[in-house]
């Protein structure tokens, strides 16, 4: 990965070496009110996105996001180049560093957008605390599916076309052409009634001296080249031969190795340490008490783990230590219960008057649905490399939030977040976790302590047992439905609400809804989880629908498609995922189908899932992935997003379950929060359809859909119905993975 | 002090042999290819070979490789500049997602691929199932394996497929 130094930024424009630089700016002045003010002074200017053109032809374009395996640098880049006209195969890419110039402040811009479709929780971090307090500090943030929507639509795109354009007018000044007279292709301008012909570098200097276009025109799908093929990801060679750098392979000279531990209970405090326990043990240099965690540093990893092991710790529980996954859920019904009884829910969602046609309803199905807490888990556990020295302190760790990470650091250490520098390297896996800033924190304040550079890795233990949970929740429904078996009531009451809004809400032309929800705080910290509330909301809703359909004694997919009359993308998702995967065709009798459809993030997915039951447990052996992303940029990444939300999703309906006992995670490692395996994947076809209009995520979208598609289909197979997950726990007996190692 | 054979290279490496190999590859040797997962043998992240089988590097300790030719991700590839078959197929068939679990399922592969050279999908699953990938890149997974067989098989043949 490149580096770009702060020094060359501010020289940007012609650089050394004749390499020449374009930006996407916002200045002062801007139409966008909500980013005007985040600029401070005149003449400043806030960059989200670069090109560089090198003499040699060569561009590189630097992206403000992280790449945690969803493919994004190599996506932009193709934005990026399709606009420019660039010759693919001299593109080249750089991770911008966590300057606050490289802030997403596409996301702020297109919040100031009207109309625009965009997540809330990042809204308030956008306009939030974050900006209030620190003004234009800015966030540069990897997550909710954004990269290519906000920053490979407004930023890359726009740069792409704005360098065309002056690269383009460059050449009819020294050619002494019209522009119009001019075509570019390939990273080429050519002039073809003289036949003359150059590259981008040529034109590149004088290029730069013109004003960009504000808004440069951009092409129509049609007119695609780059975007809409599937090119060879930048980030894969080096992934396979060990030479890709993850947060964890960190090394610097002198640098000492931590381990952690930090009190069980959430809510808990180190009461007392005995470093006397481990003093005779090699290696090792000093035990730091972090107030809520111990960590140990030593020569090596494996010294401070072993020694850490063994040293006294005496933790408080933080008054929290009775608290069990039972306790946590009758809370959730007790809320429940006593907002509905006292008319206290929080609207969500309503139209029409869905306690009136419950009410007149010929028939009303109630179900309760109730999913855990799950852990993130992603494969390299938390770890940071961190070096405080000559007034700074620099990080090296994979995040999704740099600049997050470096305000919250600074404060935890008494710096200023200007001389906290984050060097973002590959994440392995994020999903989420990897915005949660506690861990750089635990690292910069060891180190605060250490005259050397000190890398902390937690242990899977303390991975699986301090994560940022996805919440457990409770959902309840009422659903009424007509003589004839048409649903005309949906009353849904669910406990804790977080982000997006709209997780909850459905698509289906049911003249009486009212969603509403009641808070019901845990002591169990709280975090964004690959897809947030759409990961249990859509199992909540895909289900019940499910149950109506079967109450009426129709056909699922046909049930759906009636309900989604009107809504013609839907419709085409859904008929897509239904004929591919031969919907209606007979089964053996110990194989089931289920289907399921879910927007998120601006991507609608339907999903179709065989299930064989095979002793008892239900496998998953055929996935239909149908999904509408607007457009795909990168197709055959898009597949593999799916293929891997899919995964995801269906590691967490079939295993994931995070229980509370004593106050702490009940979980440790892999052999008690299991993964799906290979044996258990199921083969993932993905069909895709350009619907057109604003373009969705494709980290996120393939995860909502696939649990409740699964569960569908086992009650299809078995007449089960699951309405708590995970499915493990059911009377369907798990038959255990052989391990084969 | 401990000598190791590493990719064929010996290392005098200054390190109690209870310490297991993992962390001796990574923090002694300096071979950072190979990962850390759980630390309990069950995700498969650390798998290394020893005399060309596969192991878990987490829960051998160093002292059990004395003597043995241990290879790492960063020991597989053929020539000087070239890629393992398996190397290729994973780049051929763009499997690797965050890509932090590929090297213990690059190196379970090579193992199996040269145990059993056309494997089935039974075959595979008994191999593989014990590396976890959390990206759930397990149908790529299959597909690299079947690409690099046929690749090893009959090499030529794979030269003029762009895949």
């Amino acid at each position: 990965m490149g580096k770009w130094t702060r020094r060359a930024f501010i020289t940007a424009g012609v650089a050394a070496g004749g390499v020449v630089v374009f930006g996407v700016a916002i200045r002062r002045g801007d139409r966008a009110e909500k980013v005007r003010g985040l600029v401070a002074a005149d003449g400043e200017a806030l960059f989200d996105v670069w090109l560089k053109i090198a003499p040699d032809n060569t561009i590189t374009a630097i992206i403000p996001h992280a790449d945690m395996g969803q493919g994004v640098h190599t996506a932009l880049a193709m934005m990026l180049a399709d606009e420019l006209d660039a010759d693919w195969s001299t593109m080249r890419f750089q991770e911008a560093p966590a300057h606050k110039e490289f802030a997403n402040y596409s996301l702020a811009r297109e919040f100031s957008a009207p109309g625009m479709d965009f997540p809330s929780w990042l809204i308030d971090t956008v306009d939030g605390v974050f900006f209030r307090a620190t003004q234009a500090m800015g966030v540069q943030i990897t997550g909710g599916s954004l990269s290519v929507r906000t920053t490979g639509q407004v930023a890359m795109r726009v740069t792409g076309a704005a360098a065309r354009a002056v690269l383009l007018e460059a050449a009819a000044n020294e050619w002494g052409v019209p522009v119009s007279e001019l075509g570019a292709g390939n990273g080429m301008i050519r002039h073809a009634a003289t036949g003359r012909e150059a590259g981008f570098a040529h034109f590149a200097p004088a290029a730069a001296m013109l004003p960009l276009p504000d808004k440069p025109a951009l092409k129509s799908p049609d007119e695609f080249r780059i975007i809409g093929t599937s090119p060879p990801r930048f980030d894969v060679p080096a992934k396979v031969d060990g030479s890709a750098e993850f947060g964890i392979d960190a090394s610097l000279p002198g640098m000492k190795h931590a381990a952690v531990k930090a009190a069980p209970v959430f809510g808990g405090r180190v009461l007392s340490v005995d470093e006397s326990s481990i003093q005779d043990f090699p290696g090792v240099r000093k035990a730091v008490n972090l107030d809520d965690a111990v960590a140990v540093i030593a020569d090596g990893y494996w010294q401070a783990h072993k020694a850490l092991d063994k040293l006294a710790i005496e933790f408080s529980d933080g008054g929290n230590g009775a608290i069990t996954q039972e306790s946590i859920f009758e809370r959730f019904a007790e809320d429940l219960d006593s907002a509905a009884a006292e008319g206290r829910e929080n609207s969500d969602f309503v139209s029409g008057d869905a306690a009136a046609a419950l009410g007149a309803a010929a028939r009303v199905l109630e179900a309760e649905y109730r999913v855990p807490f799950l852990a993130h888990a992603p494969m390299e556990p938390m770890n940071c490399t961190a070096w405080v020295h000559d007034e700074l302190c620099e990080l090296w760790l994979g995040t999704q939030n740099p600049l997050g990470f470096a305000r919250q650091v600074a404060k935890a250490v008494g710096m200023d977040p200007s001389q906290v520098i984050v060097h973002n390297q590959y994440l392995g896996g994020g999903f989420g976790r990897r915005a949660f800033d506690d861990f750089a924190i635990q690292a910069a304040r060891i180190a605060a302590n250490a005259p050397y550079p000190v890398k902390l890795v937690w242990s899977r233990e303390e991975d699986m047992r301090h994560d940022h949970y996805r919440q457990a929740s409770i959902s309840r429904f009422r659903g009424g439905l007509d003589a004839a078996g048409n649903a005309i009531a949906w009353h849904n009451h669910y406990v804790i609400k977080h982000d997006p809004e709209e997780a909850p809400h459905i698509p289906y032309a049911i003249a009486n809804k009212a969603i509403v929800y009641s808070e019901s705080e845990t002591h169990v910290p709280w975090g964004f989880w690959r897809s947030v509330d759409h990961s249990l909301h859509a199992f909540f809703t895909e289900s019940f629908i499910d149950e109506l359909a079967a109450a009426a004694g129709r056909d699922a997919y046909e049930y759906r498609r009636e309900l989604l009359a009107g809504e013609s993308r839907f419709v085409a998702v859904l008929d897509l995922a239904a004929e591919k995967a031969g919907w209606g065709d007979s089964l053996p009798a110990n194989v089931g189908r289920g289907i399921a459809i879910h927007r998120s993030f601006g991507t609608i997915v339907a999903q179709v899932v065989e299930v064989e039951i095979v002793d008892g447990k239900p496998m998953a052996r055929r996935v239909v992935c149908a999904v509408d992303p607007g457009y795909a940029v990168h197709p055959d990444n898009l597949a593999a997003q799916m293929e891997s939300g899919i995964a995801f999703g269906l590691t967490a309906a079939l295993y994931g379950e995070i229980s509370i006992a004593g106050g702490a995670v009940a979980q440790s490692n892999f052999h008690d929060y299991r993964m799906l395996r290979m044996n258990e994947a199921p083969a993932v076809e993905t069909h895709i359809i350009n619907g057109g209009g604003l373009l969705g995520g494709a980290g996120e979208p393939g995860t909502p859909p696939i649990a409740p598609a699964f569960t569908n289909a086992i009650f299809d197979a078995t007449g089960i119905r699951i309405r708590e997950l995970p499915v493990s726990k059911h009377e369907l007996r798990m038959r255990d993975v052989e391990d084969v190692a | 002090m401990i000598t190791l054979s590493i990719n064929g290279e010996p290392r005098a490496l200054d390190v109690d042999p209870a310490t297991p190999l993992l962390w001796v590859i990574r923090d002694y040797a300096g071979l950072t290819g190979t990962k850390f997962g759980c630390g309990v043998a069950q995700c498969g992240a650390c798998i290394v070979h020893l005399d060309g089988g596969p192991v878990r590097s987490c829960v051998t300790p160093a002292s059990a490789a004395v003597g043995r030719q241990v290879t790492t991700i960063e020991g597989i590839a053929e020539g000087s500049a070239g890629l393992h078959p398996v190397q290729q197929a994973w780049i051929d068939e763009q499997v690797p997602q965050c890509g932090y679990c590929q090297s213990g399922q690059i190196m379970a592969a090579v193992a199996l691929l040269d145990r059993i050279p056309s494997p089935t999908d039974a075959d595979i699953d008994r191999a593989m199932s014990s590396v976890i990938c959390r990206c759930g890149t397990y149908p790529r997974i299959r597909k690299g394996i079947k690409r690099a067989a046929a690749a090893i098989a009959q090499p030529e043949a794979m030269e003029s497929d762009d895949g």
